[in-house]
């Protein structure tokens, strides 16, 4: 049981960094444009199919994976300049019909350049296997290296919100956005900075996951919902906030997939506790966001100045 | 119909109410045209054997009603609600769920309907309402999942594969196994919505509501409950909604969780603000628009979506106020 | 004047797709868009195909096949089939991949007293207590699949086994058909949310932990690539042997060997169908659809061209006249026509009574990964809800 838990708690910790890659670009996004992007989600199926592509082409995934990031960064900066730029200045409802309309867009045009199959990617041999971490605790490598490069962007990021001047802008940006252009800075460029950099994080998030799932259309219509429950858990334009909800959030849902049920078989019959077991711990995840914006209006971590 | 400005909309209505049918005489005469060809064309198309255009007509009227719904929060109360559709779906179950043990009066489905819709609506709009802007749109959003999911997880009424609903809901007085007849009353309660909107909107109670939009803070301090009041407005729009999703339920015969998705939710708010926020009639023109081209699209190509959602971001770009801000400013130039 | 124009133009535009002219219209609704496209464009290629080899033509009449596209959700499902009994006024609606499509559409056609030939779903609400006397399949009753495989695992004396499916109509028919006749323990059972879960890993860590000997799944479409994937990722192989229906199959083969997942080679799954087939039928649409969309046929595309085919029977037996509905529903019971799969009988419920093999996958002559026949599990096996129909 204990070892179940512990491989139990590195797959969810696996899909807390990959809903915290995802998160990071929103949240950023949302924190200094405000800006409701709910076609993050496309981008980060956009990598993963760049990422499919190029594996085929370069015949590694290791190199594919940085070029798909450059491709992914020049289809935000594209997205940016030629429709969101001129959202800004309207309200939260004109931002989701947008960002809707460019959801349709891209599944659409996806399935059109590459059919509706999706595609797997194979991985280098090296990351195919397995690793023993403790006696007996057995882990897919991939799912390790996931959680490496995951952790590694969240640093990364620590960094360069902390300790660079873009990230003094961020950081000022997201409290007061009027004061930063006051001061002279290039607002627009500084948001088509923050745009793309948002669009490489959900990008690479996509090209981490498709080795594992393929690279399928709609693949980011359903995990951006997710992505947003946990910004709002965390609080809009906290990066910590997104990366402790996004932990949390990761960790709840794969623990609630992997024993509510059987906690349920307890209390109800076991068929309806494997039908009712899937359908509480996807639900789990609402209920926790519900109960945290009843108690913190705001979120978890809510930027100071406002 | 108000003006189009959004930035001087919100203190306009606040000061001049919606009038019914519009202020100008020509505007007068397009809402009434509009409204009479929704009533005749189905009709002309059943009567001439066209049968599936009365069908698509029905199931346009239904979706305008429960876009009524929400414009009644999200138009007139600034309330943008992203899980509108979790109560077409509670409506719609009402109606399936007792018929599924064989209980088929409409005179139990409908109120059923709108009463559990309003209950699920007091009860999450009273933590939905404590947060504001963004963190709204998504609570609203998270309930709307939870009942998506917990439909899902009703096994006895199909779970994920839907429930199909064998006869539809028995009123002595009318039969609605006849489309016609479902046609009509559908229309009717439409009718029926727009104008209890333009009551509730005109009355004491709708300033209030409409003055929280514009400025929560100036209301408060003139002593109201805004909170209560906002929370009313959230009911009778979850209660509208209910009772339109019992109508769809009845038309489509055949009723599934999917009808509560985020997706759904994210077409009804389309709907609201293509035809124009804060209009009476709006809602309407939007949900006939956006069903009309989806279906005209979808003829022509499997690929419907991608020209769409072409439409769709132009029509966000260009169009200002939505469709009836279009015709409005249409003639004021023309 | 410019208003009455206007909506004459709209009007001209909705008509536009059904004015074509032709003798008889045949509805199709399958899945054109979403990932499950894939699914639906092979069955398309495949009545194409079947509509080529019999030159358009039916009983001596023009046919038109009218493709829907059920976006795969079943409300849409629904408003498409309205749409072909409604306003097309097709007398068959064919087609069908879905289950709970199938389920949310079958009333509009039956109420209109229209035929539904299922190409693929089967659920077993339709051969049960909800059959009707004009429904006909040319694929299998959900159950009878896993049940063959229930029998294999019988037979190879397997002991305990892990199950793992979809949470919907099909995938609770899939286990509990294996579990109809698998004798030996079940370790656990994971019903997944459909079809958004990609992502097996919570679930996979569960079935090694049960320890069981073997792992039975079904994921149709484009979950059984990911979990293949995530089957080999997580070291199963060799320690719980994967055992599948309907996951493994022509359209995800060409993908795994793309990203060479060799783990899928030699693993074994029951189907009433198999491009090996030995007879005349199969050798010519194995071949013919080959040669022109240079790819194996999948088994939904088998059924499909069956589909037509059966089609084509009763329409030739009634001379096109389509009113005859009698005429029309004798023959189809009779399905006496060249099926890919050899010869089946029709029972009461509309569904086939047919043999079942084990395939396995292999790689052919050109190097390609496909499956062939290693036995024939069930002869004429019909399935278990048959008893449940009240029609003879």
């Amino acid at each position: 049981m204990s070892t179940l838990f512990l491989i139990q708690f590195l797959n969810g910790l696996q899909l807390g960094v990959l809903l915290f890659l995802l998160a990071a670009g929103l949240t950023l996004v949302f924190g200094i444009m405000d800006f409701v992007n709910l076609a993050h989600g496309s981008l980060y199926m956009i990598g993963a199919f760049f990422c499919a592509t190029l594996t085929f082409w370069t015949g590694s995934f290791l190199l594919a994976v940085p070029l798909a990031l450059v491709a992914t960064a020049i289809v935000g900066l594209v997205v940016e300049t030629g429709v969101i730029r001129h959202l800004y200045q309207r309200d939260h409802l004109d931002h989701v019909l947008a960002t809707f309309g460019f959801i349709l867009i891209a599944d659409t045009s996806v399935q059109l350049i590459w059919g509706p199959e999706g595609i797997a990617i194979p991985l280098p041999e090296a990351l195919q296997g397995q690793v023993q971490i403790l006696p007996g605790v057995i882990f897919p490598a991939y799912r390790l290296v996931i959680i490496a490069a995951g952790l590694l962007v969240a640093f990364g990021l620590y960094w360069l919100i902390g300790r660079t001047r873009l990230g003094m802008l961020i950081r000022a940006g997201a409290s007061n956005r009027t004061m930063v252009s006051a001061l002279g800075i290039d607002i627009k460029t500084l948001f088509t900075a923050v745009f793309a950099l948002g669009a490489v994080l959900a990008g690479l998030a996509g090209m981490l996951i498709a080795p594992i799932t393929e690279a399928t259309i709609g693949m980011g219509n359903d995990i951006i919902i997710t992505a947003f429950v946990v910004i709002i858990v965390g609080g809009i334009g906290s990066m910590k906030g997104a990366f402790i909800a996004a932990m949390l959030i990761g960790l709840i849902d794969t623990l609630g997939r992997s024993f509510l049920d059987d906690m349920l078989k307890v209390f109800i019959p076991v068929n309806a506790a494997e039908t009712a077991g899937p359908a509480i711990s996807s639900m789990l995840i609402y209920i926790i966001m519900a109960a945290v914006l009843a108690l913190h209006p705001q979120g978890l971590f809510p930027p100071k100045v406002r | 119909m108000s003006e189009a400005a959004p930035s001087a909309a919100a203190i306009k209505e606040f000061t001049r109410p919606p009038s019914l049918l519009g202020k100008s005489v020509t505007g007068r005469y397009i809402t009434v045209a509009f409204m009479v060809l929704l009533l005749v064309l189905p009709l002309v198309a059943w009567f001439t054997g066209n049968t599936f255009y009365l069908d698509f007509s029905t199931r346009i009227i239904c979706l305008s009603f429960a876009a009524v719904s929400l414009n009644l929060i999200l138009g007139f109360g600034g309330m943008i609600s992203f899980g509108h559709a979790a109560f077409i779906g509670i409506g719609a179950y009402m109606v399936g769920i007792p018929a599924y043990h064989g209980y088929e009066s409409g005179w139990l489905h409908f109120p059923l309907a709108m009463g559990v819709s309003a209950l699920f609506a007091l009860v999450t709009g009273a933590v939905c309402l404590r947060t504001k802007g963004v963190y709204f749109i998504m609570i609203t959003m998270a309930f709307a999942q939870m009942a998506y999911y917990l439909f899902l997880s009703l096994e006895e009424y199909g779970g994920d594969d839907g429930l199909t609903i064998y006869n539809r809901s028995v009123l002595n007085i009318i039969d609605i196994e006849n489309k016609v007849v479902l046609f009509l009353l559908a229309y009717a309660a439409l009718a029926t919505g727009i104008y209890a909107v333009y009551r509730i909107v005109n009355s004491r109670f709708g300033m209030v509501v409409r003055g929280c939009q514009s400025n929560e803070a100036r209301m408060k301090a003139l002593g109201y409950n805004t909170y209560a009041y906002r929370l009313t407005a959230y009911v009778i729009a979850g209660a509208m909604c209910g009772l339109a999703g019992a109508l769809l339920g009845n038309f489509q015969s055949f009723i599934s969780p999917d009808m509560m998705g985020w997706t759904r939710s994210g077409e009804l708010m389309f709907m609201v603000i293509l035809g124009g926020t804060g209009t009476l009639f709006g809602p309407v023109l939007g949900a006939v628009a956006f069903l009309v081209i989806e279906e005209i699209l979808s003829a022509f190509t499997t690929y419907w979506a991608l020209p769409f959602g072409i439409l769709l971001i132009l029509s966000v770009l260009f169009i200002k106020g939505g469709l009836s801000g279009l015709i409005h400013r249409g003639l004021k130039h023309g | 004047m410019f208003k009455k124009t206007g909506l004459a133009a709209l009007g001209l535009a909705l008509m536009a797709t059904s004015a074509l002219a032709a003798d008889i219209k045949i509805g199709y609704v399958t899945t054109l868009t979403t990932p499950a496209a894939v699914i639906g464009n092979d069955m398309k290629d495949a009545v194409d195909l079947a509509m080529e080899h019999l030159g358009g033509q039916m009983g001596g009449k023009s046919v038109e096949i009218i493709f829907e596209d059920d976006g795969f959700k079943p409300e849409t499902g629904k408003q498409k089939t309205d749409k072909l009994v409604q306003q097309d006024n097709v007398p068959i609606v064919a087609g069908y991949i879905w289950s709970n499509v199938l389920l949310a559409s079958m009333k509009t056609v039956f109420d209109e007293g229209r035929f539904l030939i299922s190409s693929n779903a089967g659920p077993s609400q339709v051969a049960g207590n909800l059959c009707n006397q004009n429904f006909f399949s040319t694929s299998w009753q959900n159950d009878q699949t896993p049940m063959a495989m229930g029998e294999v695992l019988k037979q190879q004396g397997v002991k305990s086994l892990y199950l793992m499916g979809p949470n919907y109509a099909a995938g609770k028919d899939m286990l509990a058909g294996v579990e109809r006749t698998f004798k030996g323990e079940i370790k656990g059972k994971d019903l997944t949310k459909w079809p958004d879960q990609l992502d097996f890993s919570a679930e996979l860590a569960k079935a090694k932990a049960s320890g069981a000997e073997a792992i039975f799944v079904f994921y149709p479409g484009k979950a059984g690539g990911a979990f293949i994937q995530q089957y080999q990722q997580a070291g199963l192989k060799g320690s719980m042997d994967l055992y599948s229906v309907f996951t493994v199959d022509a359209i995800s083969l060409p993908k795994l060997q793309a990203a060479k997942l060799e783990g899928v080679l030699g693993s074994r799954m029951t189907q009433e169908w198999d491009p090996t087939l030995d007879n005349d039928a199969n050798k010519k649409f194995v071949s013919s659809f080959r040669e022109k969309y240079k790819r194996y046929p999948s088994f939904y595309a088998a059924q499909a061209y069956d589909t037509i085919n059966l089609i084509n029977s009763a329409v030739t037996a009634v001379g096109g006249d389509m009113s005859n509905t009698d005429g029309l529903r004798v023959a189809f019971k009779a399905a006496d026509y060249g099926s890919v799969r050899g010869n089946y009988t029709v029972g009461n419920n509309g569904m086939p009574i047919q043999n079942f093999y084990l395939r396995e996958v292999v790689t052919d002559a050109d190097g390609n990964w496909t499956t062939k026949v290693v036995k024939t599990v069930f002869e004429s096996h019909q399935d278990p809800y048959a008893a449940e129909c009240p029609l003879k």
